[in-house]
């Protein structure tokens, strides 16, 4: 049995469409079997409500007068890109404001448009003899505007890797707050219920399909940047009229430490044209593998710590390192569903209709990382192969000698292997004679947790490290401990010199 | 119940908590411990019928007491029940009911204001 799209259209037309949310469908499928399934369902609604960072929307501000050509735009202090025509912007979601940080971006511009708040626009222009214009400030509400047309270059992820951090220190990400040690997982993504997972293959998701987007009736443009099928990370490129949309289904938000997101709303709507397509909305939350990813590892590869399935992310718990370790969703599984039955209802009352795509999306292709033509240079470029060293049971006194003869202000103390196990600097010295009476041998006044750092490291990863822990330098050592370089924060500062002046 | 302590430490650095338990008799769970050179903030947990007595014991020593009795409070309007502070908070005050809401069991937050910075919704704020 086979049934054409025009055939549900039909039964939308009538009344009498049999529509389901995807994570009903296992359980029709259970009870009357496949063939029973196509027979029952027609439409199978999906949902996702989570952060997409690749979103925004254009913006056309009608003109002025006298007019302007506007060349750089701030709504609410949030600069929109103003390189297109007179007076249009693309306003981004996680651009930040210039005045209140991360507290507010272009997610919160669009939140606040759609709330129908008033938004105070501003812009500057050199003029032209068209556009004689050089300066405008004016309060515009959503309907004072032209269009606000969404288009999300990146949008309803098929599923997203998992994050824990195995590091000892707690990390903001825009996977949220991770947990030193393993301490916690955090996970995106809807699951069984995210549309892409419904349709895998792309016979029915393409160009042109009508959606779901946050509250208003959208369409896919093509496929996302960064589509990924091949891998099981394909994506959609989105796009709706803001003007319909509602704050029941589009949030702005802030990762602490990371910066603005927008919370979407995002549905498609799954025509039951056969079989196959019964398969594919009949995925389970236990069918679809996720990769927990160690976040401590800033590389582009994150290592896996281990494989699990979405059904064991949202049972709350999955045991990592032999501990049980709570896992938690950034993505709302409930405003997902709500996306889902809302067009459901849609497409009950008549409301929705759906097409199959005027163009398919590619199904098999794998996106590319960056190619890199001046690679990141690593530790082992810069830093110092001369190493003043001394042993933890010399006199503070020698370490003060030493200091002095190699013009240095740190000294890595050596164990009799050659291992490095402590660090002394110029301040531990000073500070050695002020307060008396610590004992007079190096291992009385030593650091014994070493912050170091490898020949192979990415120079601003061993950046960040002198940073975060305020100091200014790093033993560079090898898989033994042992020291073969000192990076310094003056050598890496002569380097990021040199490369912003570029 | 769980009672906010506040001292200065000017006058002496008397072992105030240690000193009521001893007296009393009365168990008291140090939950959470801000304490510095000059002063302190201690977060306890008493059981509520000692809870009158413990509060007056505090303040006869020169220590501020206060109830702590709403825990951290949740804006309806900007919560989408994602869930982002279930992993992160140390005593499973959170949890996802079976209709995937967030719900919360205030008594049992020591007020430790991870949660707070972690909900990208800015939906979690201290009310006291």
């Amino acid at each position: 049995m086979e049934k054409s799209i025009e055939e549900i259209n039909r039964k939308i037309r009538e009344g009498n469409v049999r529509v389901v949310t995807a994570d009903e469908m296992p359980r029709i499928i259970g009870e009357l079997g496949e063939e029973g399934a196509l027979e029952e369902v027609d439409v199978v609604t999906t949902g996702t409500f989570g952060a997409m960072c690749s979103s925004g929307a254009f913006l056309n501000f009608g003109h002025a007068d006298p007019p302007i050509r506007m060349e750089r735009v701030w709504l609410n202090d949030v600069e929109a890109y103003g390189g297109i025509a007179a007076v249009d912007a693309y306003i981004g979601v996680t651009q930040q404001s210039e005045t209140r940080g991360d507290e507010y971006g272009g997610a919160h511009v669009m939140e606040d448009l759609v709330s129908g708040a008033g938004v105070e626009l501003h812009a500057i222009s050199r003029g032209t003899d068209c556009y004689p214009r050089r300066s405008i400030t004016t309060e515009l509400k959503l309907e004072d505007l032209n269009q606000a047309v969404m288009v999300n270059p990146r949008n309803s992820y098929q599923r997203y890797n998992a994050a824990t951090n195995s590091t000892d220190r707690t990390l903001f990400t825009y996977m949220g707050t991770l947990l030193p040690n393993y301490g916690n997982v955090s996970f995106s993504g809807a699951g069984s219920l995210s549309p892409l997972q419904n349709d895998p293959k792309l016979r029915t998701i393409g160009s042109g399909t009508p959606i779901f987007l946050c509250g208003a009736r959208g369409i896919v443009v093509g496929e996302g940047t960064q589509h990924s099928p091949g891998t099981g990370f394909g994506t959609l490129m989105v796009s709706g009229d803001m003007k319909q949309m509602s704050r029941d289904f589009l949030r702005a938000a802030t990762m602490q430490h990371y910066g603005v997101t927008l919370y979407v709303g995002l549905g498609v709507a799954i025509p039951l044209l056969d079989l196959d397509m019964v398969r594919s909305t009949g995925v389970r939350d236990e069918d679809i593998g996720v990769d927990i990813l160690d976040y401590g590892v800033p590389r582009r590869s994150r290592p896996t710590v281990k494989k699990v399935t979405y059904a064991e992310l949202k049972s709350g718990r999955v045991e990592l390192m032999g501990e049980e370790v709570k896992t938690s969703s950034l993505s709302s599984y409930r405003f997902a569903r709500r996306v889902a039955t809302t067009l459901r209802e849609w497409i009950e009352r008549g409301k929705f209709e759906l097409s199959l795509p005027t163009q398919r999306l590619n199904s098999t292709k794998v996106a590319m990382p960056m190619k890199e033509t001046e690679p990141m240079p690593t530790v082992k470029e810069i830093m110092s192969r001369m190493v003043h060293a001394i042993t933890e049971d010399e006199s503070i006194k020698t370490a003060a000698r030493k200091l002095l003869r190699g013009d240095t202000n740190h000294l890595v103390v050596l164990d009799h292997a050659g291992r490095l196990v402590g660090i002394v600097t110029t301040y531990d010295i000073s500070k050695s004679v002020v307060q008396e009476g610590r004992g007079g041998l190096v291992k009385d006044i030593m650091t014994r947790q070493v912050i170091r750092t490898t020949m192979d490291e990415h120079l601003d990863i061993a950046a960040q490290k002198l940073e975060r822990y305020n100091i200014s330098a790093l033993p560079v050592v090898d898989r033994d401990s042992r020291v073969v370089g000192m990076l310094t924060a003056i050598d890496l500062g002569k380097l990021l010199e040199r490369r912003w002046k570029r | 119940m769980k009672l906010l302590l506040t001292y200065s430490k000017r006058k002496g650095g008397e072992p105030i908590i240690a000193r009521i338990v001893k007296e009393t008799g009365v168990l008291i769970t140090v939950e959470r411990a801000n304490i510095d050179t000059l002063a302190g903030e201690v977060l306890i947990d008493v059981p509520d019928e000692s809870a009158r007595m413990i509060c007056d014991l505090i303040k006869s020593r020169g220590a501020e007491v206060r109830i702590l009795e709403q825990g951290i409070v949740r804006d309806e309007n900007e919560c989408v029940d994602c869930g982002a502070c279930i992993s992160i908070c140390p005593k499973d005050v959170f949890y996802m009911d079976h209709e995937w809401k967030v719900q919360l069991r205030k008594g049992r937050c020591i007020l430790c204001g991870r949660c707070i910075v972690a909900c990208p919704h800015r939906a979690l704020s201290q009310s006291q």
